[in-house]
């Protein structure tokens, strides 16, 4: 039963999905469906903010290794909470002046918008902004050049940094940009690496996954995989 | 003589303008485009007579109950029919078509006179090609999944990356750190997750089978339920009940960058000696492998984000490139149910490439003898089936 109820759900969900795709006249059964997904995880967003809470008080009361990040966590989480869903400081409504409650949330000057703009936004940005070095990192061990493959990799990438930047149009600017090896300019050979060695490898990858999906797909509809409920 | 050559002038003045206005397309007739799900109208017109010297041809649509006109599209010179996308099939519509000349002028329109109402039909056969393609591929996987239940021997070439799993899972008990699982960043309704959730059932038999510590974050609520599930059942078919616990599956944040942030942080902390990163990532991608690779982690990788393999396979040990992520939980399994279905994906390589052949050859074809009929048939193939 434990088995069964999921695997049904999951065959009859997909199932319709499929179906719907094929046969307009249940079109709205196919979005019904996607409204349950919602549903559930709406639902499941309470589980996960309970479960954050118990995670980062239990590490807190053992002391174990971080705990005052964990400390930071919950505060955070708490006063957010807190002035997102009492709505501090949120002018009501010009329609409704005398519904203390009705203003936006989120609308500027307010606090959450303050906390949004000014905490979350920059913290976001830069723990993005960290990625250009991890790039160079990763990109320092790729290019080196230990094999046939590896060198061949490092010449492209060269190729391709060339093109993208002015000193590496420069270069090549001496080649009659209309004559027989117009082709041989580094902004012409980055684009012809782009538009045809790129594209090519991404489709083949792209053919792949497009078939591994129907496949792992077919198997989670008919219940062949069930290893995402745990059977072995 | 001078009212004779303002008489010329304005006389030549209305010749030129009179000639600038092309001839209109006429018999303009709007039918309801078949078996589609009622969102098409099929136009068709005779020709301007001015055709060869047009601009184009300016299709246009209103509503039965409002005079606005809407411009849908500008069409190349010689083209007598057109179909209309994105109507609402509760609507009634009437369309216009002029023919437009080289300095922008427009002819007279034609139109329709009565409204028509796009019909939903019981089968959309827009995509009658795509689901003859499903069908065989779907049809070749149950029939290799049958094959081999009969008992016959399906090989399946090897996967470093999903060899490395047990491998990985080893070095972490030996010494002493735990296993981190990562199932990407998005939702359960993505397929990868799914995947992951697939891959992670193993993963966790094996932890439980070393007695290793496996740690799996989630930034989606749903994930953690699902991965609670999958971890405690593998646990359970290990033999390792007592070993479970479901405070190592949990939360984190649905942010993307804060739940990279945690998993950085947790990985300094921690040290964790296999890295395992099987799922839907985005930017983050790089940032995990690199923090994993920085701690000296064993790192196993997977996605079906094309953008993102290249910043898995710089900085990960083994990275499973697409179609590889999707045939882990087979491939580890080592069920012959799982391991037809592989097979069958071979079925669908195997159409893909009869395609990709037949177009190439098609359209190489038409180029070199000029033959309408080959010409047509490309179009049909590109226009019709693949679309």
């Amino acid at each position: 039963m434990k088995r069964s109820v999921p695997l049904l759900i999951t065959a009859v969900g997909g199932f319709a999905l499929i179906v719907a795709y094929f046969i307009p006249y249940t079109e709205a059964l196919g979005e019904t469906v996607a409204v349950w997904f919602d549903i559930l995880a709406a639902i499941a967003f309470i589980l996960g903010g309970g479960n954050l809470l118990k995670q980062h008080l239990k590490k807190i009361s053992d002391r174990g290794p971080g705990w005052g990040y964990s400390g930071v966590v919950i505060g955070s989480f708490l006063i957010t909470l807190f002035i997102g869903l009492s709505k501090v400081g949120v002018p009501p409504l010009a329609e409704f002046p005398d519904f203390a409650w009705s203003g936006d949330f989120i609308g500027i000057g307010t606090p959450f918008w303050f906390i949004y703009q000014y905490a979350f936004v920059p913290l976001t940005a830069t723990m993005f902004a960290m990625l250009a070095f991890y790039i160079a990192s990763a990109a320092f061990r790729a290019f080196r050049a230990k094999n046939l493959e590896a060198i061949l990799l490092l010449g492209t990438a060269f190729i391709i940094l060339l093109g993208r930047t002015f000193a590496g149009v420069a270069l090549t600017n001496w080649i009659d940009p209309t004559g027989p090896f117009a082709g041989l300019r580094i902004e012409n050979l980055t684009v012809y690496i782009m538009s045809v060695f790129n594209t090519v490898g991404n489709r083949a990858i792209m053919i792949g996954i497009a078939l591994g999906i129907v496949a792992v797909s077919l198997k989670v509809l008919l219940g062949v995989d069930r290893s995402y409920l745990g059977k072995e | 003589m001078r009212r004779w050559i303002t008489a010329s002038a304005c006389l030549v003045w209305t010749t030129a303008a009179a000639a600038q206005v092309p001839g209109g397309p006429t018999g303009l007739e709007a039918v309801d485009y078949p078996w589609d799900n009622g969102t098409r109208i099929q136009l068709t017109w005779s020709l301007s007579p001015d055709d060869d010297t047009l601009l184009g041809y300016a299709v246009r649509r209103r509503l039965a109950d409002d005079p606005q006109q809407t411009l849908i599209d500008i069409l190349p010179p010689g083209t007598s029919a057109y179909t209309v996308p994105d109507l609402d099939p509760e609507l009634a519509y009437l369309f216009a078509v002029t023919a437009i000349a080289q300095d922008n002028t427009e002819s007279a329109p034609a139109s329709t006179l009565a409204p028509v109402t796009p019909s939903v039909q019981a089968f959309d056969g827009t995509r009658l090609w795509f689901m003859v393609t499903l069908v065989l591929f779907s049809g070749a996987v149950v029939v290799f999944i049958r094959m081999a239940r009969t008992g016959r021997d399906l090989k399946v070439r090897k996967i470093a990356g999903l060899e490395a799993v047990t491998e990985a899972v080893g070095r972490a008990t030996e010494m002493g750190r735990s296993c981190l699982y990562v199932p990407g960043i998005q939702d359960m309704n993505d397929i990868q997750t799914i995947a992951s959730m697939n891959v992670l059932s193993h993963v966790a038999r094996t932890a439980a089978e070393y007695d290793a510590k496996l740690e799996v974050p989630t930034s989606k609520s749903l994930v953690m339920t699902a991965a609670r599930e999958t971890v405690e059942t593998a646990f359970l078919s290990a033999g390792r009940p007592d070993a479970y616990n479901p405070d190592l599956i949990y939360y984190v944040t649905d942010e993307q960058f804060g739940f990279v942030a945690y998993a950085q942080g947790m990985m300094v902390r921690e040290k964790p000696a296999a890295c395992f990163y099987l799922g839907s990532f985005f930017a983050e991608s790089l940032i995990l492998a690199e923090m994993g690779n920085s701690i000296g982690a064993i790192q196993v990788a997977g996605t079906a984000q094309p953008a993102q393999l290249p910043f898995f396979v710089a900085a990960c040990d083994y990275t499973l490139i697409g179609e590889e992520f999707f045939a882990a939980s087979a491939y580890l399994s080592g069920e012959p149910d799982q391991m037809g279905s592989l097979k069958g994906q071979d079925v669908g390589k195997l159409i893909v490439a009869v395609g990709i052949l037949a177009g190439v050859g098609g359209m190489t074809l038409a180029a070199v003898t000029g033959s309408d009929l080959i010409q047509s048939m490309v179009d049909y193939f590109t226009q019709r089936m693949l679309t």
